[in-house]
């Protein structure tokens, strides 16, 4: 597919256009379900054009990072099972995986968008610990986005569940009715760059056809919290200004979907 | 014995914890033609447990030395999401989970014509995204109806449900408290055309009496998961029926 | 005792029973077991007189002799090319069934006539038992596809992309101008300016999708006749 797909892209953006008939700048259409999953603390379900992440978040109660002894922990993971694409294999998370978990990851910690020193039970002894599963239902193109999304959102809704002081264990079955305590709300938004033609929201074919990808986080303000590139092509000066402005645009349309 | 933070009864006033009477299944949904990149799939719901299945192939054998020459190599891997049960589980393969993955194969294998595709696989998928108990007949029930969406040719569907004993009560479809505080629980599959049985798993104690009484059961309520099985595949397709006439008309191959 | 448990036109699931009795004849993707014809795939049931065939509504594209379809090289051997033509086999391209032309190995490479990742229209000239397919592109209208755009549909839904006695495939061509080849296995070549090629393709997938629908041909007639930008 390869030999046909990259010219074929690459002419339609000369002229500003897409395979799908969408805008270079456009989202495909956003769909979102909250708390689809009873078991988790909080959960949603983002569809980004066909592409379908599930994102859970579960809580649970640990001895705290010695560099920071009052302070929750926040741990980020992606599992790419083959489910949702043809070319993904069964096994431990490869790079991909990784690399999509710590994108996400990195957008949320830096941002401070949880407030972790609220989350702090007994200084240098119990801190809650928040766990965000990422999984790919399926793959049609950026899973980074659909996935730092669907985490937002079900880090938004997410209750905290009873924690029994005195056995010193998380009670999983019983929900408080506290949420977790949030500061910020960053966004992540991702461009596909082909023969110097920069669109948004990659979809797989699209993907398969790019140079470069660049993802960035942005919070309300525009400050940004993470910054990512990939692929073997490369981004000039002048486009990292151009896509630093447009990302915080697209990211408000995105933080919509919070409320 | 009664195990830590086992309710006091599990029957009360003749009903079960959720309300339910001894034979009743717990509310079913079927939905097949879910995930677009994949051959076939579903996502069946039983009260509160979750699975989604996704079939891809019949396709090329990687790695080679799992070809076989006459038959299909059929993959099957079961997992649950680790956000699925009420403690968080380590995403990953697990004992429990590659065994149930095994007995998964053995309940679907019956029922599909492996030999018509020769040196090629089929890979089944099963996530498990919430649990309340009878996932892997939940997981067997999703896969039989991504296999048939993927267009596998096969003998007949498989359907299964999970029947056993609490309070000692024979019950159909233990759900979570019966399950982990019951006596016994049977996960048990057939294919509903010729009622062979495919799965048969038991774990407590029964005697011979009560384990064919929840044979019969389970065969009853493998006949009803059937028809949700049949219905859903069939709404899926519904659309194609007007498609008939051209699909008919030029299915002995016009040229252009 | 013969009974007949299906209608014409039904949609029927893999082990549905279709007529019990043996003087019905089992076709397309049915079976007999005993005394009984049963489906063995999802698909519509069409009944002439004793014959009760199946007619598949999914399932991967399995070659038969005669089909024209489209193969990518994926590997070029000694005497031949390998292609993946969307099936769960792999096809041959013997060296002999290349091209009209006479390639002398010892003056040139294979890679010059087809390279691998190039596309190819083909006609399937055998399946052995053990399911190896053999193709050729040696006779017109058979040849190599240079440029354009490959996509893929459903190969349930190419005789409807074809239309009867090819009606649909040349409106897509008359009203586009672009040159459209469709294999039986699903893929479908558009060559054309980019726009056209992008029309072509989404009005090949409003048929896919829309196959059911009235007034689809008029739709499709709309679509084409939109200017491009």
């Amino acid at each position: 597919m390869i030999q046909t797909l990259k010219p074929f892209m690459a002419a339609l953006l000369a002229k500003q256009m897409r395979e799908d008939g969408r805008g270079v700048f456009d989202y495909r259409p956003i769909e979102i379900e909250v708390n689809p999953i009873p078991r988790a603390n909080g959960s949603a379900r983002v569809k980004i054009g066909a592409t379908e992440v599930l994102v859970g978040v579960k809580m649970d109660v640990a001895k705290p990072f010695p560099d920071t002894p009052d302070e929750g922990v926040l741990m980020v993971n992606a599992e790419l099972s083959p489910l949702a694409n043809p070319e993904f294999e069964s096994g431990p998370p490869g790079p991909a995986a990784v690399e999509l978990a710590r994108v996400v990851d990195r957008g949320i910690r830096e941002s401070h968008a949880i407030d972790v020193e609220k989350l702090c039970i007994v200084p240098k002894e119990k801190v809650w610990m928040i766990f965000v599963d990422i999984y790919p239902m399926n793959d049609d193109g950026n899973l980074l986005d659909a996935a730092a999304l669907a985490a937002m959102i079900a880090l938004k809704k997410a209750v905290i569940p009873k924690y029994d002081e005195k056995e010193g264990q998380v009670l999983h079955k019983e929900l408080t009715k506290e949420k977790l305590p949030m500061k910020a709300l960053p966004m992540l938004t991702t461009f596909g760059k082909i023969n110097g033609s920069i669109f948004v929201d990659p979809t797989r074919r699209e993907e398969k056809a790019l140079d470069s990808r660049l993802s960035i986080a942005t919070l309300e303000d525009g400050t940004v919290s993470a910054m990512q590139k990939g692929g073997f092509g490369t981004f000039t000066q002048k486009e990292i200004a151009e896509l630093l402005e447009l990302s915080a645009e697209k990211g408000k349309e995105l933080r919509k979907f919070l409320k | 014995m009664t195990k830590v933070g086992a309710p006091e009864k599990l029957i009360v006033n003749g009903k079960r914890l959720d309300g339910r009477k001894f034979d009743e299944l717990r509310e079913l949904k079927v939905k097949a033609g879910i995930i677009p990149n994949a051959d076939g799939s579903a996502e069946v719901t039983l009260g509160e447990t979750k699975v989604v299945a996704a079939v891809y192939g019949p396709r090329e054998v990687l790695p080679r030395h799992l070809s076989e020459p006459d038959r299909a190599y059929l993959n099957v891997i079961y997992t649950m999401i680790s956000f699925s049960t009420s403690e968080r589980v380590r995403p990953g393969p697990s004992r429990r989970s590659v065994e149930i993955s095994k007995v998964i194969k053995d309940a679907l294998a019956p029922a599909i014509f492996l030999e018509k595709y020769p040196k090629t696989k089929i890979d089944v998928y099963l996530e498990v995204t919430n649990a309340n108990a009878g996932t892997r007949t939940a997981a067997i029930n999703a896969a039989s109806v991504a296999l048939a969406d993927a267009g596998i040719e096969m003998r007949d569907l498989v359907a299964s449900v999970a029947a056993g004993k609490a309070d000692g009560e024979l019950l159909l479809d233990l759900f979570e408290p019966e399950d982990n505080f019951g006596e016994a629980d049977m996960p048990f599959a057939m294919m509903p055309r010729t009622k062979e049985i495919t799965l048969l798993q038991m774990d407590g104690e029964l005697s011979k009496d009560e384990i064919m009484r929840l044979v019969e059961m389970n065969t009853k309520a493998c006949e009803q998961i059937y028809e949700a099985q049949k219905a859903a595949l069939k709404e899926k397709f519904a659309t194609e029926k007007e498609a008939v006439q051209e699909t008919i008309e030029n299915s002995e191959g016009d040229k252009q | 005792m013969e009974k007949l448990y299906a209608n014409d036109r039904d949609v029927v699931v893999p082990g549905e029973l279709l007529a019990e009795g043996m003087e019905y004849l089992p076709a397309g993707k049915a079976f007999r077991d005993g005394e009984k014809i049963h489906a063995s795939t999802i698909g519509i049931v069409s009944i002439k007189g004793r014959v009760l065939k199946v007619i598949p509504l999914a399932g991967k594209y399995m070659p038969k002799k005669g089909d024209a379809i489209i193969g990518r090289i994926t590997n070029i051997g000694h005497s031949g090319w390998t292609l993946d033509v969307n099936s769960p086999y792999n096809a041959d391209m013997n060296i002999g069934e290349a091209t009209q032309e006479y390639i002398d190995l010892a003056r040139t490479d294979m890679s010059k006539y087809f390279d691998i990742g190039e596309y190819v229209i083909a006609e399937v000239i055998a399946i052995s038992e053990a399911k190896f397919i053999k193709i050729s592109a040696k006779h017109r209208p058979y040849r190599k596809l240079k440029g354009g755009n490959i996509i893929e549909v459903s190969p349930t839904k190419i005789p409807r992309i074809i239309g009867k006695q090819g009606s649909m495939i040349n409106l897509l061509k008359d009203m586009s101008g672009c040159d459209v080849v469709v294999g039986q296995n699903g893929w479908v070549w558009i060559k054309g300016t980019p726009e056209k090629e992008s029309l072509v393709a989404k009005a090949i997938k409003t048929i896919e999708k829309e196959s059911h629908k009235k007034g689809l041909t008029d739709k499709i007639k709309q679509m084409l006749s939109e200017v491009s930008k």
